[in-house]
């Protein structure tokens, strides 16, 4: 059987607002993909736990709350603590665009998907940096 | 591999997590993970919780890992939910109601798809429960994909067998009828904190006073709520009873009864492989369709003339 791309799909902090996060896990459901949803309110820690058991390909955080300064760096931190740094960090939701660019440079977000992106063009970004072998 | 298989002996999570993948995604490595694992394991309590969709399977199974943990063991969690016919993917969702357990080590959750098997598991059920019991779980909880009548593939893999109902479940036809209420074990209303249960109960006691195969170990029929966790004590009083019930009436008969239902789907499983990958397909299928499409032979006779090619192909002949 062909390898199966897992995603792990978390709201990190206190930020109740996950409508966002629930189309996105539906619409990699619907693109093929094995979403593990694990909820509101998580931990870092919860998170990168989580990600290790599920051995997930990629975590996608949604933020909304404007922690993202603090929780990708904390949660890639805690992933190298695991050995699990191979697992791709990617996020999505209101980050302004100077956070982006300094989440990109420092290596805590391979990549930062800002409103108004399309469904497909997350769909495609992870099918073409996930390695499938 | 090699490393994984004996990290994971060390009781290393993330190897476990690996060979879970490696089992799933149906890699070449993963009988010689299973012939390396294979003497490790058979020591865990398997317990296989069933029911329809939102009867609470989750929150029940979270409330009694709490309680395990209370008794410091160390738990294993397989939570199945469908895959998509069209897509293929799946939305493994069971988690949510586990995550309070996250952070403790001595919790391994794995949320699987069906990835195409209709019995309510996945085919790599079976052998994620192996690596659970390798690496050390002394309880290994399965949730089933929320299930109908007839998706019943837990009763062959677990020790015992929770069916979880609610409240408004049906009336007491829907008791009598075959398939889910014959598997049970052990029967969990759940949601008791929400209605009245004594009419479901009564349903369910009638039902198994009338069945023929309550005659050593009468199925308990437990009331809980995960909600306010009333009864999940209760529910892991029973399971004990229950595994040694097993044990003292030498589980051995039901033990060779599964491995031989085990090793038919092995075997079924390779036989559809080597059909797969060409074992009939050096021109003699055409040329048996051929016979068939102009009636010399029919569809029966083909399919044995096939079969015996592919026993003896093996042999090269």
């Amino acid at each position: 059987m062909a390898k199966k791309i897992r995603v792990l799909v978390a709201k990190p902090g206190l930020d109740g607002h996950d409508r966002g996060a629930r189309v996105i896990a539906r619409g990699l459901r619907d693109a093929g993909m094995e979403v593990v949803y694990t909820g509101l309110h998580q931990t870092p820690e919860q998170i990168v736990e989580a990600a290790i058991q599920e051995d997930v390909d990629v975590v996608g955080l949604s933020v909304l709350s404007g922690a993202q300064m603090t929780i990708f760096p904390r949660i890639c931190e805690l992933l190298k603590e695991n050995g699990a740094e191979d697992i791709m960090v990617i996020g999505g939701g209101t980050v302004p665009a100077d956070d982006v660019k300094e989440l990109k440079n420092g290596g805590w977000a391979k990549e930062i998907f800002t409103p108004g992106t399309t469904l497909e063009t997350i769909v495609e970004w992870i099918n073409s940096n996930v390695n499938t072998d | 591999m090699a490393d994984h298989v004996d990290r994971l002996l060390e009781g290393d999570r993330r190897s476990a997590a690996k060979l879970i993948t490696l089992i799933e995604n149906e890699l070449p490595e993963k009988e010689e993970i299973i012939r390396r694992i294979y003497p490790h394991t058979g020591k865990a309590h398997v317990i296989g919780v069933t029911g329809s969709p939102g009867a609470g399977k989750s929150s029940l199974i979270d409330r009694l890992v709490g309680t395990l943990r209370s008794e410091d063991l160390r738990v294993g969690v397989i939570a199945v939910d469908p895959s998509s016919p069209f897509s293929g993917g799946a939305l493994l969702g069971d988690r949510i109601r586990m995550q309070e357990h996250a952070l403790d080590r001595k919790v391994f959750i794995r949320s699987m798809g069906t990835r195409g098997t209709l019995g309510g598991l996945s085919r790599a059920t079976k052998d994620v429960v192996k690596i659970l019991d390798a690496y050390g779980s002394d309880v290994i909880l399965i949730e089933t994909v929320g299930v109908g009548q007839t998706e019943l593939d837990i009763m062959h893999y677990a020790d015992s067998t929770v069916v979880v109902l609610s409240p408004g479940a049906g009336d007491r036809i829907q008791a009598m009828k075959a398939g889910i209420m014959e598997i049970a074990d052990l029967f969990v209303i759940n949601k008791c904190d929400t209605a009245d249960v004594t009419r479901i109960k009564n349903d369910i006691e009638n039902m198994i006073d009338l069945s023929p195969l309550a005659k050593n170990w009468r199925p308990p029929v437990l009331k809980t709520s995960a909600f306010t966790g009333d009864g999940i004590g209760g529910l892991w009083d029973k399971l004990k009873e229950h595994k040694n019930y097993k044990n003292s009436c030498g589980s051995s008969a039901t033990d060779s009864h599964k491995l031989k239902s085990e090793l038919l789907e092995i075997m079924n499983g390779k036989v559809m492989a080597r059909l797969n990958t060409g074992a009939l397909s050096n021109g003699k299928m055409d040329e048996i369709i051929d016979s068939v499409l102009e009636r010399r032979i029919d569809p029966y006779t083909a399919a044995d003339t096939l079969l015996e090619k592919l026993i003896c192909f093996r042999e090269g002949a």
